[in-house]
């Protein structure tokens, strides 16, 4: 009946035995990672586009920069500042809200489209186990994208202090007054920790929450995750007529982790001096979010898990 | 040793019951058909042998629980659930990629000899390949797989006849040997009758018949009857009755061989007739009340 059966020789079928022993839950995340980047390419051309545009913007301003620092030789220091600094911070601006709606889209399908185009019946036939395949989805928000804000927005930010500089160079202006303003590294720095303090941290239970209703919904996701906060709010303000659930929810929404600065809002390119980590990481409300976000983690790795396939 | 081992399997879905408490055995080295009406939790047994749903009963696939162990167990289990579930926008490079990636047991050359017989591009997407292609392609990402157990539910369903064919035939050359074990449900039984070595019937939740490929040939017979004997052969109790061409076909469980000659033509009964014959005596009959048919 089989007379071809054995295509594989004897002694390479043992050494795949051997071979076959782990496969280190590393390299099981790093395939989940891609099998994330593949499925959802706007995860990395979404700020790539929005790099470009910022690029584009600041290369057709450059043909005014020389006049412009011409008339900037009376100006304050701090005005001369703001001058210099400003398409600096609306190109991390720029990115930044790009990523912000990345993540919550890439959230709310990430858990149910295998599920509506039954894929999942695939990744499951494979032996990947709900807690790596969740966390490999998970890390999208929480590593992959603050990561890629921060390295794209770094190129681009060189490339604009790169071309201005040669712009002014080109104008007999020279560039040191202008590139004085302007400090890559420490600037980088503070975006990181902007990045990690307000966009990660204080903002992580709203990224467990959309995967959890991601976990959980059969269809029309956004609505689950949008309206029921919606309606506790309005109920609140209907019977008691205050707002302090909308309140509550608005700190995390906004991104508002004042608590990461001294000055409230502040932008990118405050001095490092500004950070307050000690007064961010003894905030209640952000280990409450923590914890949150964690049950609503391990909530969707229990959703994935028992969700009948069909 | 028992690759599947199911005692009082059963899994209810609110009130309705989906698996009534199923007593299994796979041995090693078998290929079992399972063969139901749709309903009848086929798809719930497979399920729950994956590690895909939980259940009440005991259960032991290649001595592991399936549900507690899912991705323990995929290392030496494969499935195609269905024909459509690679996701559609995979390239077939990636589906290799990531399957080698993640798979301690997958053999990169074997699935990429098998592609090379078949017209799938490695830069195709699935979105692009045709039902058969996608079943072809699966089939490779599965077969380079060195796995004790593959479990496929519907794998040709919506396939034409020659892909069908093709996809069985490359499982018994190319893949099945007396380590492995295969388990399958098809409403296409005719086509794989030759295949198994073991068959069993399932209907609303229950095993109602569960024999080997031998037994099955020696016990049941069919016999294109001679008009002037209908009356005699009724009166041997045949398990159902038929008519072709104006004449009758009688299906016989456990009826001597030699007085049925002298009735008329005897004949090796289908898979597919014998289903027929007993699911008409559960529809006639209460379910429960039956007898005879159930090994």
């Amino acid at each position: 009946m089989n007379t071809q059966s054995d295509v594989l020789p004897e002694s390479s079928r043992e050494s795949l035995a051997i071979a076959a022993a782990e496969i280190p839950l590393t390299r099981r995340m790093y395939w989940g990672l891609r099998r994330e980047l593949w499925e959802n390419r706007a995860i990395y051309i979404a700020p790539l586009a929005a790099a470009a545009v910022a690029l584009l913007g600041f290369l057709l301003t450059l043909a005014h920069l020389p006049a412009r620092m011409r008339r900037a030789s009376t100006l304050g220091p701090m005005e001369l500042h703001k001058l210099v600094a400003q398409p600096f911070d609306a190109a991390a601006s720029l990115l930044m809200a790009t990523c912000l709606f990345v993540a919550f889209f890439y959230c709310l399908e990430a858990l149910q489209r295998e599920r509506r185009d039954r894929s999942i019946l695939f990744w499951k036939s494979l032996p990947v186990s709900d807690l790596t395949t969740v966390a490999a989805k998970a890390s999208i928000p929480f590593v992959v994208l603050p990561m890629l804000v921060f390295a794209i927005n770094f190129a681009t930010q060189f490339l604009m202090l790169l071309l201005s500089g040669a712009v002014l160079a080109a104008s007999g202006l020279g560039a040191a007054r202008y590139w004085d303003q302007v400090s890559l590294f420490p600037m980088s720095l503070l975006l990181l920790y902007h990045i990690v303090t307000v966009h990660l941290l204080w903002s992580a239970p709203v990224y467990g929450w959309l995967l959890l209703i991601s976990a959980w919904a059969r269809r029309a996701a956004f609505l689950w995750a949008v309206l029921p906060p919606l309606a506790i709010g309005a109920l609140e303000k209907l019977l008691f007529n205050t707002a302090h659930f909308a309140a509550f929810l608005g700190q995390f929404l906004s991104g508002n982790g004042s608590e990461a600065f001294a000055t409230p809002h502040s932008m990118p390119t405050d001095p490092l001096t500004h950070v307050t980590p000690i007064r961010f990481l003894t905030t209640p409300g952000l280990w409450l979010g923590l914890a949150v976000t964690a049950a609503c983690l391990a909530a969707a790795v229990r959703l994935r898990r028992y969700r009948e396939p069909n | 040793m028992a690759s599947i081992e199911a005692r009082g399997l059963r899994k209810a879905y609110g009130s309705k019951v989906a698996l009534d408490g199923i007593d299994l055995r796979v041995e090693e080295g078998r290929i079992l058909g399972i063969v139901g009406p749709n309903g009848a939790g086929k798809t719930t047994a497979l399920n729950a042998i994956l590690g895909l749903t939980p259940y009440q009963g005991e259960l032991r696939v290649l001595g592991r629980d399936p549900w507690t162990e899912r991705d323990r167990l995929m290392r030496d289990v494969s499935f195609i659930a269905d024909v459509a579930v690679l996701p559609r926008w995979l390239r077939v490079s990636q589906a290799l990629d990531y399957v080698e990636g993640v798979h301690p047991r997958f053999d990169r050359a074997k699935a990429e000899s098998f592609l090379a017989k078949t017209t799938i591009e490695h830069t195709s997407k699935v979105r692009e390949l045709s039902k058969g292609m996608v079943a072809q392609l699966h089939l490779a990402l599965v077969m380079a797989i060195d796995a004790k157990l593959l479990v496929l539910d519907e794998p040709t369903l919506g396939l034409d006849i020659l892909y069908r064919k093709q996809f069985y035939d490359s499982l018994l050359n190319d893949y099945f040997d007396r380590n492995r074990t295969i388990v399958v449900t098809t409403h296409q039984v005719d086509e794989i009758q030759d295949v198994l070595t073991d068959l069993m019937f399932l209907h609303r939740g229950r095993i109602v018949l569960h024999c080997s490929m031998e037994e099955f040939e020696s016990r049941y017979v069919e016999v294109m009857v001679n008009p002037e004997h209908v009356a005699a052969a009724r009166a041997l109790k045949p398990i159902h009755e038929r008519q072709v061409f104006a004449r009758s076909v009688l299906l016989f469980d456990r009826v001597d061989r030699q007085q049925l000659a002298a009735l008329g033509e005897v004949r090796r009964p289908s898979v597919a007739d014998l289903f027929v014959a007993v699911m008409g005596t559960f529809v006639s009959n209460p379910v429960g009340q039956t007898k005879g048919v159930a090994p």
